[in-house]
Formats: structure tokens, sequence, C-alpha cells
């Protein structure tokens, strides 16, 4: 028999109806998973183990009483960085050490109603600024793949979790990258959906243009469940949009003959892993096989994303970041007077990146360089969006690499905070221009680690790009392949 | 583009963030690197284009100003470190007339 934890989550929910699997014994397969690996690989801050196997027991009554709702008894794990009401939520920072949110994030209320059990709350970058989870205040998450490396970031504890069987799925959020590019270096399917379709209310802001929440599961079917749930309007986020929300999984056909599958070359560059992209460009020939038509493009403006991104989402986060001030939440370092006890709480209650970006988005929004610095990324953002929007005319799916290498050592970028940023430089323009784009595993390289390739669809069409992800997982079998633990 | 020492107390000062002289020395060398990096945006001539600060076709979005179910003020001080009365507790905020 197979080990629960090895289910998928569409698999273990299949036998939960069938009455073969309760939830209690699911999650506590799960909650065993985690004490057996947690210890070595840090993926989560925060475990719920008695809620959730409550939770679990009022799952199978439910479904002994009928009740069928589309997540019901299964176990999931949130990033950090979404509220989760009486449930520590510290976003991977110090600032936030012990805050206990008294209100849910808008997805976590929908993972609930849809009947989900919540296992607890992953590791992540501080505030989701990084690329490998090492910025987080609390400790490092390991890659399942080599314990050695990273897991990418900065949802480095979703993927983790996922790729490790600690969670049947996990929910992050992708700002520039981080639900894609872990997703990549652990080895599982994981969905930025576009700007506007989940909603961001309860979820600790980073840059509030560009952040979406998004799943993370071993499998495409997987993730188009999780989406169907938490996807659509939300009146407590005015930036949701109030467009119909397709059924997702039965979209899946895996028929993508005829499908126009953009290739640009602006992605295929020096710099860029070798095996990286003889594994892209194996699944692209795969694309053809399955019948879809290889069309070739130009994003002109990709090696001006990585300065627009970085110029704007510190300078959204320089503003968002204002509220910590140890007044109404978080740790106080009390002086007596307001400035310096503001000034005390937040030096020492940041961490290096995220007061580094917030030197550099105070400084790209000052008098006398707003201008020059975020007014041009604006303008810059522009032609990115445009890029898109010209080839989406053409084709109906882009394909890339989602990171230019594999994992790398932990310790390995941490220097050199430029190196790191560039570990995100294929994530960076769809979020930039506010487009959905999937990770799906495409292979491994010489040393056994995950590949991941990159499927970007128009704004709002997460239906192709799930669709085309499935179809590939359909013929390939790197999505099966899981780590030895 | 050099960031000296005292811009980036400037800015810090702007952020509201206390940080040591290790750090200054830091930022002021890494927040240089990344700005000259940066440079290559200027490369692009962006005078006719407009800037994009949502990439939603929304404009303003407007709800009905029905008042709603607020939290009970115990909740809304649960998470201060100190509080008193339901109210937050802070130093003053004005300094000596």
């Amino acid at each position: 028999m197979t080990a629960l934890t090895e289910l998928t989550l569409s698999q273990a929910l299949q036998q939960m109806r069938e009455g073969a699997l309760t939830s209690v014994a699911l999650t506590q397969a799960y909650l065993d998973r985690i004490d057996q690996l947690d210890d070595t690989l840090h993926a989560y801050l925060t475990i719920t183990r008695e809620s959730a196997l409550a939770a679990a027991k009022a799952a199978d009554q439910a479904r002994a009483n009928g009740d069928d709702r589309p997540l019901l008894g299964v176990p999931l794990a949130l990033k950090d960085i979404f509220s989760t009401r009486d449930v520590e939520t510290t976003c991977g920072s110090k600032i936030l050490q012990g805050y206990k949110p008294v209100f849910s994030a808008t997805i976590v209320e929908r993972l609930e109603a849809a009947g989900m059990v919540l296992l607890g709350k992953l590791n992540m970058d501080e505030f989701a600024m990084g690329s490998s989870t090492e910025n987080s205040a609390y400790s490092i998450t390991r890659n399942p793949w080599d314990a050695g490396r990273v897991p990418g970031g900065s949802s480095g504890g979703s993927a983790a979790a996922v790729s490790a069987g600690m969670a049947a799925g996990a929910f992050g959020t992708d700002t520039g990258g981080s639900i894609r590019q872990p997703g990549a270096m652990c080895g599982i399917a994981a969905l930025k959906p576009s700007y506007g379709r989940v909603s961001r209310y309860g979820v600790v802001a980073f840059g509030s243009s560009l952040d979406c929440p998004g799943p993370m599961a071993r499998t495409v079917t997987d993730v188009a469940r999780l989406l169907q749930v938490v996807a659509g309007y939300d009146p407590l986020d005015s930036t949701s949009m109030t467009l119909d929300v397709p059924d997702y999984v039965a979209g899946l056909t895996g028929d993508i003959r005829g499908l126009r599958v953009g290739i640009p070359k602006e992605y295929f560059i020096e710099g860029i892993q070798p095996e990286v992209e003889q594994a892209v460009r194996m699944a692209i020939t795969q694309f053809e096989r399955l019948g879809a038509e290889l069309i070739e493009i130009s994003l002109p403006h990709t090696e001006y994303s990585l300065p627009t991104y970085y110029l704007i989402a510190p300078a959204e986060a320089s503003a968002n970041l204002a509220r910590y001030d140890g007044i109404r939440f978080g740790p106080r370092q009390e002086l007596g007077e307001m400035w310096p006890t503001y000034k005390a709480t937040r030096g020492q209650g940041f961490g290096a990146e995220v007061k580094r970006r917030i030197m550099l988005g105070t400084y790209a929004l000052s008098a006398g360089y707003y201008d020059a610095y975020y007014g041009k990324a604006q303008a810059v953002r522009t032609l990115i969006k445009r890029d898109f929007d010209k080839a989406f005319q053409d084709v109906d799916v882009i394909v890339t690499p989602t990171a230019p290498t594999t994992a790398f050592r932990i310790g390995e970028n941490t220097a050199d905070p430029l190196q790191m940023y560039l570990a995100d430089i294929f994530t960076l323009p769809a979020s930039l221009a506010g487009i959905c784009g999937l990770n799906v595993p495409c292979g491994f390289d010489s040393e056994g680690l995950p590949i991941g390739l990159q499927i970007l669809g128009a704004a709002f069409d997460e239906a192709t790009v799930l669709r085309a992800g499935h179809a590939y997982e359909q013929a390939t079998d790197w999505h099966s392949r899981r780590p030895m633990l | 583009m050099e960031l000296s020492h005292d811009q980036v107390r400037d800015i810090a000062e702007l952020a509201k963030l206390n940080l040591t002289e290790d750090e200054v020395a830091l930022y002021a060398e890494q927040l240089s690197h990344i700005l000259q990096y940066f440079e290559r945006l200027q490369a692009l001539d962006t005078s006719e284009i407009e800037p994009t600060a949502s990439v939603l076709p929304l404009r303003n979005v407007f709800r009905l100003d029905e008042a709603g179910v607020p939290l009970p003020p115990e909740a809304v001080i649960a998470n201060a470190t100190d509080t008193e009365d339901n109210q937050f507790r802070v130093s003053a905020v004005l300094g000596d007339a």
C-alpha cells in the first residue's frame, strides 16, 4: 500500500469520498511525517496539531452525514503570510513575533468553508523578501532533494512541505516569483494566478500592485482544485476582479492540439545553467508532439524587468512596512519618546534584507529621485506589459525556464544581494505585467535537482495555462518523482 | 550613483530605522552597487510612455457607506504590548511646549 502522504490531494480526496480513507488517518499521517522530517527540513513555523486533528474529526463526521465540500478533510498548510485567526502569523519576521490575528484572510475563510484541515504555518523569507528562504528570522528551510541547498523563496517552506509530503497542498504568495521559483527548485506544480484573481485581504502586504496568493501542490490537477476554492471577487479587496471563475478541473482535457505556444528568445540567455536550458528545450518538443504549434516570439524589454521590479516592489514595501511601529501589535522597544521608540522597534525588528529594501524604496520615492527611479520604473513597467499584450495576440501561452539554475547551496548567494535578485530573472516580467504563470517539473540536473518549466498565460487565463501544464504532466513522469527522505 | 554614509543616514531617518554604523557602511556599499545596476533603465526613452501604477482596468472602486460589524475593543487591542482601558498606550507624541 502507498503511504498516505504519497497520495496526491486529488487521490486522497477520492479515497475519502469512497469511504476508503478518513481525514483523521490522513491528518495523523501528515503530522507523523512532519514529526519525522521537519527537525531537518524546517518547513514549518507553527504546527497546529490539536486543531488539525479536531478539524479532521469534524470533517469525517460531516462526511458521514453526507457533506461533500470540495476540500473536506484535506490537510493543507499555509505560508506564514496569511492571517489566521488565533494562530500566530509572523511573516517570517521578529517584528510580528507572537502576533495572533483577530481575523482570517479571505482565502483562509474560503479554504475553511471548503473543509480544509489546517496543519500549520510555513516558513518564508521575512515579509516575502528573498529567493531562498534564508531571510527568515526563524530558521533556514532545507531543500528536500538536498538538505545542503535552499528550497527557493520566498514561499520556500510551502514548496518544501509539499515536495517532502508534509502537506497535501499549500498556499504561497508570488510578488516577483515567490511561488513559481521555489516550485521549480522543489519539483512541484505551483501557480501564480493573475493579479486580481485571488483576494489579497488578510495577506500581509509586500508590493501591493504585485502580490498574488496562489496554490502549490504535487500535480496540476491538485493546483486547479485549490485555485477553484479561492479564486474570485472579494468585496474586501478592491483590486479583486468581478470576472467569472471557470471550472478549472473540468478544463483539464489533456488536449492541447492547436495550442499556440510562444518561445521568447530573451529567456534563453548566457548564464543559464546548460542542463536547465536543455530540459526546457526538451519540454518544448514535448508540446510539439502533443500537437501544439510552436511560435518564436520576442519580449524585447525582458532585460529591464529586474531593475524595474526592484524599484517598484521596494517602493511599495517601504510604504506598506511603515505600519510596523510596535504600538498595536508586535514587540515594542519602548524608549519613552515616540520617534526613538519607533526607530528602535523597527531597527531591531526588521532583518537585513527587509531593511535594505525599505532603504531602497524610501530612496526611490524621495524628493529629487522620484522621477529618475520610481517614475522611470513605472514607465518601463508599461513597456514590459505591452510586450506581453502584443505576444498574446499571436500565442495562447508562453513557455520559458522558471529559474536560471537549479537550487543553489545554502549561503552561496547571501553576500551579494544583486546576485540573489538574479534568481528571479525569469519570473519578474510576468509579475510586472500581472499575468498568470505555472511551474511544472520538467527534468533533473546531474546532481538530481529538479528543473522547472514556466508556462505563462494572458491575464485571467489560468484555465489555458493549467490545461497546458496538465497535458504536459500527463505525457511525462517528472512530477511523480519524489525526494528520497 | 554612489551613496555616501550621510545619505544612507538621511534615508534611514526618512524610513524611521535605527541603523548601526556597520549597517550604514554595508548599505552604502550595497545600495550603491544596486543603484548602479539600475542605471540601465536610463537607456530607455520613456518620455512618451504613461506610467503603470496598476495592471488592472480599474479606476475608483466605490461601495455603499454602510456600517459593518466592528471588532470588539478587546480584540482590537489584543496584540498590543501596552494598553489601558481598551486603548493603546503610547509615549508622548507632542514634545514640551
